[in-house]
C-alpha cells in the first residue's frame, strides 16, 4: 500500500477521521492549526459530515467535543499547549464526569518558542487531570495512536490527550493508513447523572477517576508504544520519551544502543516497567521533550543508589527543544560541527506585511500618544504584537489572549490616564468580550483599539468569529454607542485617524475604536481565487 | 545510502515544492524519509529552513545534526551561509546566486558570492535567469533542485517523475516547463561542479 507523505499534524487529522470521529473543534494556534485545516479539506471528511468549523476559543471548543461526546459520538479537540489554559476548566472536569464516546484532546506544545510566549509542557496537564497521555514519536505513530485512541478512551472511560511538540507537527514522513471506521450511533449516557457534577455526584465520579488509575497504568505497562530494552552494558540505562527516542537512535546503526533503553510514549508511567529496569542498570539518564516530569517522577521511584540525570540535574538544558547533538554531547559521543557562520550574514526579523493596516493604524497611535509619557498601550497576541519592534515601538504587552482590554482596564483604574488597549478582530471574540464587559460595569477610563483585519492572520489566515459582528458585540456590551467609532487604516485617513485618538482618549468613560481592512494576504489570496473562478467558472 | 539536504531561503520561494518533489519520488522508491519544516512564526519574508532526509533505513531525527548535511541546497545565496554549521565538511553547497532582498542592512552581493566561493565544494548558478530564459522565472526553484540533483542518491529519472506528478494538475505546459527547468540545472551542476 501506497504510503502518504504527511506532516505530524495532517496525519493526526487523518487519523480522527479513519478512527471514526464526527467532529473536531479548535481555535487556531501554532503547531496545531493544520490539523484542523487538514479535516476542513479533506473530502472523505466531507462525505462523511465531520463538523470542522473553527470555534471562538478552545474553552468553547473543548465543551463542544464534550457535548458531542456525551451524545455518543467521537470527537477530538485541538489546540497549542498555551490553548489548553484556556480550556483547563472543561478539561480538568472532563476527566471526572467521564465520557460517553470517545474524546481525544490533542495539545501542540511549542518547546523553544518558535512562536508563543511560554513553552509549558501538556503532559503535566494530563497528570493533573489523571488521564493517560500518548506522546508519539514519530508521524506512523501519531496516526496509529489517535487511531485506536478514541477507542482506548471508550474503554478507560476518561478523554485521552495526545500530546505532540513542534517538531512532529510539521515534519513530514510516510504513513501508512488504516480501514475505516464507521462513526457511532447517536447514545445517551448510561446513567443519567454522569456529567452533573454537583458535589455529591462530583465525589463519587471522582473517587471513581481514582479507581482508575490502576486500569490507566496497566494501559500503559501493556501498551504496545512502551518497552523496556536489556541493554548489554550495564552502567546506564535510558528513559527516552517520545521524540527523544529518535535524538538516541540517531546516533547507533540498526537502533543497537549498547545501554538499556526504556521508551515511554503512553502515560501515566508504568512504575512496574521502571522496577524492571532498576535492576539492569546502574545509572538512568532521562531524554525528555519539555520539563522535568519523568525525571522528577522517576527519582522519588528508583533507590536513592541510582543516580538520575536529565534536564533537571542539567546534565541537558533546562530550556528548548532537544535535539540529536545536545543528546550525542550527554552520551560522551562525538558531534561534528560544520563551518562557521560569515559574519556578514544578518537576520531577517519579523515585520509587518507591507500594506498592512496595523501599519497604518500604529502610525496614528504613536502620533496621538506621543504626548503623553511611554508606557500605556497594552496589547495582545497576533500579527499587531510586531507592534513592540521598531519602527513602531509602540505597545508594552503581550501576556495572554484578550489580556490587553483588562490590563488597559487595571491600569486605569490605578490612575494611568490614558491607558489604552490593542487587539485583533480573532483575539477579541476569543477572549475580549468579558473584559470589555467589566470596563463598561466598572466605568473603566480606558481607549480599546480593535485592529479588525477580518481574519485569523498570525496562524495563515482562517475565518475569524469575529466577522460582521464587532460594532453589534460592544454595543451590546454596553459601550456608549457615540464612542464605537469606525476607521480605515490607511495613509489618506492619517489625520483622522490620530484625531480620533485625541477625542477618545479625552472621553472619561471606555471608548472603542475599529480599525477596520482586510489583511493584504488575505486580500491576495481572495483575488487569486476570484480570477481562477472567472477564468473557470466551472471552479 | 542516506542523503541529508538543508533547503534554504526566504518564505513563499518555493522551497516546500522542492521538498514535495523529493517526497513524491523518495516514497515511489520504497525509501524513507523525514522532512521537517521550520516556519518559526507564520510571517512573510523570514529565513525559512527545511531538513530533508532521504535514506533506505528508517530515519531516526527530523532535523539533520550539525556538520552532518551533504547538500545545502539554497534559492538564495546569503540563507546558503547560514546554515554552514550544519554542512558536512565533504557536503556540497548548491545556491541561486539572484539575491532576495528585503532587509535594509542586507550584505554586498559580491562578498556573499566571495564567501561562497571559499568553501570547499559548491555550484552557483543564477536560477532566475535561467528560468527566465526557458520561459519562466517561476520555474527558479526547479532550476535549483535540478542543479542539486547530481548529489542526490536517487535517479534523475526518478525525480523527473515526481516534477510530473506534482505538477500535471497544472497541466502539460507547465510539467513541461519545469522539466526543461530541471534538465538545464541538472546540465549546468555536471559541468560546473
Amino acid at each position: 500500500m501506497m504510503q502518504n507523505l504527511y506532516l505530524g499534524v495532517e496525519a493526526i487529522g487523518q487519523a480522527a477521521i479513519d478512527g471514526g470521529i464526527s467532529g473536531v473543534y479548535a481555535y487556531p494556534g501554532t503547531p496545531s492549526t493544520e490539523i484542523t485545516e487538514f479535516i476542513q479539506a479533506s473530502k472523505l471528511a466531507t462525505e462523511k459530515g465531520v463538523r470542522s468549523k473553527w470555534s471562538a476559543n478552545e474553552k468553547t471548543a473543548y465543551e463542544a467535543a464534550l457535548g458531542m461526546s456525551y451524545a455518543g459520538k467521537r470527537s477530538m479537540v485541538c489546540m497549542k499547549h498555551v490553548g489548553l489554559n484556556v480550556a483547563a476548566d472543561a478539561f480538568m472536569n472532563s476527566a471526572i464526569t467521564g465520557i460517553n464516546g470517545g474524546l481525544i484532546v490533542t495539545v501542540a506544545d511549542d518547546p523553544s518558542m518558535h512562536s508563543s510566549q511560554n513553552e509549558q509542557d501538556s503532559r503535566f496537564y494530563g497528570k493533573f487531570a489523571m488521564i493517560p497521555v500518548l506522546e508519539p514519536s514519530n508521524q506512523q505513530e501519531a496516526y496509529d495512536m489517535v487511531y485506536s485512541g478514541f477507542e482506548l478512551s471508550e474503554k478507560l472511560g476518561v478523554p485521552v490527550m495526545v500530546r505532540i511538540t513542534t517538531r512532529l507537527a510539521h515534519s513530514r514522513a510516510g504513513v501508512t493508513r488504516k480501514a475505516e471506521v464507521a462513526a457511532n450511533p447517536l447514545k445517551l449516557p448510561q446513567h443519567p447523572s454522569q456529567f452533573v457534577l454537583l458535589p455529591a455526584i462530583a465525589r463519587q465520579r471522582y473517587k471513581s477517576l481514582l479507581q482508575k488509575q490502576e486500569s490507566f497504568e496497566q494501559a500503559a505497562f501493556t501498551s504496545e508504544y512502551n518497552f523496556l530494552k536489556k541493554g548489554s552494558d550495564q552502567t546506564l540505562g535510558i528513559i527516552a520519551c517520545g521524540l527523544a527516542i529518535n535524538y538516541l537512535n540517531e546516533h547507533y546503526k540498526n537502533r543497537e544502543c549498547p545501554y538499556t533503553v526504556m521508551k515511554l510514549a503512553q502515560y501515566p508511567i508504568p512504575e512496574e516497567m521502571l522496577h524492571e529496569m532498576e535492576q539492569l542498570c546502574e545509572e538512568v539518564l532521562v531524554l525528555e521533550e519539555g520539563y522535568p516530569l519523568v525525571e522528577e517522577a522517576v527519582k522519588a521511584i528508583f533507590s536513592k543508589q541510582i543516580k538520575v540525570s536529565g534536564r533537571l540535574s542539567s546534565v541537558l538544558p533546562r530550556d528548548g527543544e532537544l535535539n540529536a547533538d545536545l543528546v550525542a554531547k550527554v552520551l560522551g559521543l562525538e558531534t561534528h560541527e560544520g563551518a562557521l557562520v560569515p559574519e556578514l550574514v544578518v537576520n531577517r526579523p519579523p515585520a509587518l506585511c507591507q500594506g498592512c493596516g496595523h501599519q497604518d493604524m500604529y502610525k496614528a497611535l504613536n502620533e496621538a500618544v506621543d504626548k503623553y509619557s511611554k508606557g500605556r498601550v497594552f496589547s495582545d497576541i497576533g500579527c499587531y504584537t510586531l507592534g513592540a519592534l521598531p519602527p513602531y515601538e509602540s505597545i508594552y504587552s503581550c501576556v495572554d489572549m484578550g489580556a490587553s482590554i483588562t490590563m488597559a482596564k487595571g491600569a486605569a483604574d490605578a490612575g494611568l490616564i490614558p491607558s489604552l488597549a490593542v487587539i485583533g478582530d480573532s483575539t477579541f471574540t476569543h477572549s475580549g468580550i468579558t473584559g470589555l464587559l467589566d470596563a463598561v460595569n466598572d466605568q473603566s477610563n480606558i481607549v480599546v483599539v480593535i485592529s479588525d483585519n477580518e481574519s485569523v492572520s498570525m496562524t495563515g489566515g482562517q475565518e475569524s468569529s469575529a466577522l460582521g459582528k464587532i460594532e453589534s458585540i460592544c454595543a451590546g456590551v454596553g459601550v456608549d454607542p457615540d464612542h464605537i467609532r469606525m476607521l480605515v487604516p490607511m495613509k489618506k485617513y492619517h489625520e483622522l485617524m490620530v484625531k480620533t485618538f485625541e477625542e477618545e482618549m479625552a472621553y472619561e468613560g471606555v471608548s472603542v475604536i475599529i480599525f477596520r481592512r482586510e489583511c493584504i494576504q488575505a486580500a491576495a489570496r481572495r483575488l487569486r481565487t476570484e480570477r481562477k473562478i472567472k477564468q473557470n467558472p466551472k471552479l | 545510502m542516506k542523503t541529508d539536504i538543508i533547503l534554504a531561503g526566504v518564505g513563499g520561494q518555493g522551497i516546500l515544492s522542492i521538498a514535495s518533489i523529493l517526497g513524491e519520488a523518495v516514497l515511489r522508491e520504497g525509501l524513507f524519509l523525514k522532512q521537517a519544516e521550520t516556519h518559526g512564526m507564520s510571517q512573510r519574508g523570514g529565513a525559512v529552513v527545511s531538513h530533508l532526509r532521504i535514506s533506505d533505513a528508517a530515519v531516526a531525527a527530523d532535523l539533520i545534526p550539525k556538520g552532518a548535511a551533504d547538500i545545502i541546497l539554497s534559492v538564495e545565496p546569503m540563507e546558503a551561509l547560514r546554515y554552514l554549521p550544519f554542512l558536512s565538511p565533504e557536503g556540497y553547497i548548491v545556491t541561486n546566486t539572484t539575491p532576495f532582498i528585503n532587509v535594509p542592512n542586507y550584505p554586498d552581493v559580491e562578498k556573499l558570492m566571495e564567501e561562497i566561493r571559499k568553501q570547499p565544494r559548491f555550484v552557483a548558478i543564477d536560477a532566475d535567469q535561467m528560468a527566465t530564459e526557458i520561459g519562466n522565472k517561476r520555474a527558479s526553484n526547479m532550476v535549483m533542485l535540478g542543479a542539486a540533483a547530481p548529489f542526490i542518491d536517487i535517479e534523475p529519472e526518478k525525480i523527473e517523475a515526481g516534477i510530473e506528478s506534482i505538477f500535471k494538475r497544472k497541466g502539460e505546459e507547465v510539467v513541461e516547463l519545469n522539466l526543461k527547468a530541471f534538465r538545464a540545472g541538472y546540465q549546468f551542476a555536471l559541468k560546473n561542479r
